[in-house]
């Protein structure tokens, strides 16, 4: 549009008597049209100063908020709260959410505002259109927590749940969930105290009955809370981690497992590796088959390579009596250090060397050589260069013969790292170095290629 | 024709034309803005008998500071209306007089006394000093009057551009000379520098354009009494401004509660300049001697060179000049003009447009051979 209005005005060739300018050998030119077309922009008005001065205030406080001139913004925001009252109807719907981010925003780091004021801009804010309760409600009680005042915090939740407006539309619906899950946390957390000071007392103890009889209510109702919620699609790890540390607690093993299971494997929540986790530990402490630990951890494998579990899934796969997963298992090992989080983890470098040996000597050549093969490019100056081989010796010797029997079992006896290695390993950790060599002359694969 | 409240300006300052007041267009939109002559909450001075809802709404709602271009289109609507005949004589000693108000304007932006004596005669020259030019008459066949401050502006902008060329070059080299001179000779009467002149103005103008800005982006447009359509409208207003009220309340608790400047009252200066601040340069008093030279009896201007503004005149009805193009323009120029457009709060356009026609009618003679853009042979100058 904007290269439209320049080729109209710019000023036109060198044109041999004809000083007519509407019309001419290059092009039209309207000069009035550009008026026109400026006002088309916004929609056939001319902005009004209201619009643009309020614009103006707007940008200031953001300014403002960058810079974290608090004062400064709260005076922008004392002309900005006019938009309240535009006569734009638009605008006007739209200016409470912005004020209340904004506001909330300064209210919060302000030095000289404290709890209250948050709080009565809360509730006015709440009560400016229809749109904006739950949501400012539930932020409100964010802040609350977040200040440590929990039963105020309960009662706003409290309050907001029985909030209706017309028909549930489910935007509604979700934040109506979402504060019910946070209540409930509120109880978890409130039952979990009453759990640790359980544990304190003794089973005959007056109190303990009368506690555990507590507890149990909180938990009910917790349970209540959580169970809307956690059915929607979406991320929730702590109210998920919660709910199911109390069904344990109470021995629902059944309805734990299937919620986990549920939050994992549903296919409308999000990926999401916690989940996976969260089930794998659980089926862990039931004890379940090495089987089922296998295909939980798989997937995670797939999702996060590079997470810490993938060692205990590497000593699972090793364990197993399928040959393809040991055959995975070396993936797994392989790709945990692909990633530089890894890098110094002499456990890993410690399987991999082991496992290494072991798959050579199980002649198993041909998944060594797949693995390698796309790793065979970077891998040397990623982890077995010569500033590699200084650093790790210096730092941890340990892990420097680790990784140099790997070295040399995939790059030959004639690698820098390697060599390095051996040369400094060569007084203090005689034997191991001889070990070392021993492995490497026998299994390396680079002789095997050739 | 119905009456709006930017009507009723127009016709304030149609008054105030008639009685030949010392006050320009500019300075009386300025007042507006600054909040000293009520527009946007006219309203609230309105007694308490008068019951203001329905459509009085529509014309009392005012979102928008007055437009120079837009009251003077109304101020010609206005006088057609009313049949107004014609207007008290400007002479050459009335404040609205081109020469008197190019004083006052070189006074305001700092260029040294001297100047006046070209700006006289530019008018001379275009004839823009005579009394009919000035003198608005409604009644005649093309009703029009004279934007007197913008003209004088306009002519001052072609007086730079005559003494100083404003190419990006010559102005800085004649700052050479001047400083060099200025640098030997201490006690004489300094010689004009541009680029000190650039650098205290553009300074001083900066400041002043952030605080105006920031002041117009809390400008509180709302007033104590809303305005509504109906009686079902006024409970859902007025719980409206409460609750903006008892917000606005909150906030300002928070604000620094440093002593708030003065308000300043009404002036027709924004910018003074004193010979007694060291920090800012007073160049009222500066000698062009710098730019001048000897021809013969009389002194004329260095520079010989002169460029257009525009090329074209659109010669169809509407009478448009081309539109002013930034990025087609010296740097200096374009300084000049923010200058003075911020001076009297006009668009840049608008004052680019009126430099042409000033230009278009001092070299009425030379103009229909135009071609090129770069020289112009040089106009002598009697001193």
């Amino acid at each position: 549009m904007s290269d439209f209005i320049e080729e109209l005005t710019r000023p036109m060739p060198e044109d041999d008597g004809v000083e007519m300018s509407v019309l001419s050998g290059t092009g039209m030119y309207f000069p009035w049209l550009r008026k026109e077309a400026e006002t088309a922009v916004t929609g056939g008005k001319k902005e009004k100063d209201f619009a643009q001065t309020t614009n103006a205030c707007l940008g200031f406080i953001q300014e403002a908020l960058l810079k974290h001139q608090w004062e400064q913004a709260a005076e922008y925001m004392h002309s900005y709260l006019q938009t309240l009252e535009d006569s734009d109807t638009s605008k006007r719907q739209a200016a409470p959410e912005i004020i209340w981010k904004l506001g909330s925003e300064i209210l919060y780091y302000h030095p000289k505002s404290n709890v209250e004021t948050f709080s009565t801009f809360a509730d006015r804010m709440k009560n400016i259109g229809v749109m904006n309760y739950l949501k400012v409600s539930l932020q409100h009680a964010l802040y609350l927590l977040h200040h440590g005042m929990l039963e105020d915090a309960n009662r706003n939740l409290s309050q907001a749940e029985t909030w209706r407006y017309g028909e549930k539309s489910s935007s509604q619906e979700i934040l109506i969930n979402l504060i019910q899950a946070y209540k409930g946390l509120l109880q978890y957390y409130t039952w979990s105290k009453k759990k640790m000071e359980l544990s304190k007392l003794d089973v005959d103890d007056y109190a303990y009955s009368t506690a555990t009889k507590n507890m149990v209510e909180h938990s009910w109702k917790t349970s209540i809370h959580f169970n809307s919620l956690i059915q929607i699609p979406g991320v929730w790890d702590p109210f998920v981690k919660s709910y199911v540390e109390m069904l344990e607690f109470y021995g629902d093993h059944d309805g734990a497992r299937e919620i986990l299971t549920n939050y994992a494997y549903d296919e409308k929540f999000p990926s999401n590796p916690n989940a996976h986790i969260y089930l794998y530990n659980f089926l862990k402490r039931e004890k379940a088959p090495e089987e089922k630990l296998i295909s939980v951890l798989k997937i995670l494998y797939q999702i996060v390579p590079s997470h810490k579990l993938m060692l205990e899934f590497h000593r699972l796969l090793r364990k197993s009596e399928k040959e393809e997963h040991h055959k995975l298992g070396l993936e797994v090992l392989f790709a945990v250090l692909d990633f530089a989080r890894c890098n110094k983890n002499i456990t890993a470098w410690k399987y991999l060397g082991k496992y290494l040996r072991q798959t050579l000597m199980g002649n198993h050549l041909a998944w060594v050589q797949e693995e390698w093969n796309s790793r065979k490019n970077w891998w040397p100056s990623f982890h077995f260069s010569y500033f590699w081989a200084k650093s790790d010796w210096k730092e941890y010797e340990a892990l420097a013969c680790e990784k140099a029997l790997v070295a040399g079992l995939l790059l030959g006896k004639g690698c820098r790292y390697f060599r390095y290695v051996s040369k400094q390993g060569h007084q203090g950790l005689k034997k191991k170095i001889k070990q070392m060599k021993k492995s490497v002359k026998k299994y390396n694969i680079v002789n095997s290629v050739l | 024709m119905k009456m709006t409240v930017p009507k009723t300006l127009a016709f304030c300052y149609l008054s105030l034309l008639w009685q030949r007041e010392t006050i320009t267009l500019s300075d009386l939109l300025r007042f507006v803005e600054e909040d000293h002559i009520p527009y946007i909450n006219t309203f609230q001075h309105f007694p308490e008998e008068m019951k203001l809802y329905g459509r009085d709404k529509g014309i009392f709602t005012i979102e928008s500071w007055p437009d120079y271009e837009d009251i003077y289109k109304k101020i010609i609507e206005v006088a057609i209306f009313l049949d107004l005949p014609r207007f008290p004589d400007i002479t050459e000693d009335c404040y609205l007089h081109p020469n008197i108000l190019c004083m006052k304007y070189l006074m305001e932006v700092n260029l040294p006394d001297e100047m006046h004596n070209f700006t006289c005669q530019v008018v001379k020259m275009t004839g823009i000093g005579e009394v009919d030019f000035l003198t608005f008459d409604p009644i005649a066949k093309k009703a029009k009057t004279v934007k007197y401050d913008v003209q004088a502006v306009a002519i001052i902008v072609v007086v730079l551009k005559l003494l100083f060329l404003l190419d990006d070059n010559l102005e800085w080299s004649l700052s050479n000379l001047a400083e060099n001179h200025n640098e030997k000779n201490k006690e004489d009467k300094p010689w004009f520098d541009f680029r000190k002149w650039y650098q205290v103005m553009k300074k001083t103008v900066d400041e002043k354009n952030k605080k105006w800005e920031q002041a117009r982006a809390k400008y509180l447009w709302k007033s104590e009494k809303p305005l509504y359509h109906s009686s079902i409208d006024k409970s859902v207003v007025y719980k409206r401004r409460e609750m903006v009220v008892n917000l606005q309340k909150q906030f300002s608790t928070l604000v620094d509660s440093t002593p708030l400047i003065e308000k300043k009252g009404p002036s027709s200066f924004q910018f003074t300049w004193t010979e007694e601040d060291p920090d800012r340069t007073c160049f009222h008093g500066h000698s062009l001697q710098g730019i001048l030279k000897k021809k013969g009896q009389s002194l004329t201007t260095k520079n010989s060179l002169y460029w257009l503004s525009t090329q074209k005149f659109c010669k169809s009805y509407c009478k448009h000049v081309t539109t002013y193009e930034e990025s087609n323009f010296s740097l200096s120029y374009q300084f000049i003009l923010n200058l003075f457009s911020f001076l009297l709060r006009i668009k840049t356009s608008f004052l680019h447009e009126e430099v042409s026609l000033i230009e278009k009618r001092l070299f009425k003679a030379k103009y229909g051979k135009t071609k090129k853009k770069s020289s112009r042979s040089k106009k002598a100058r009697r001193y």
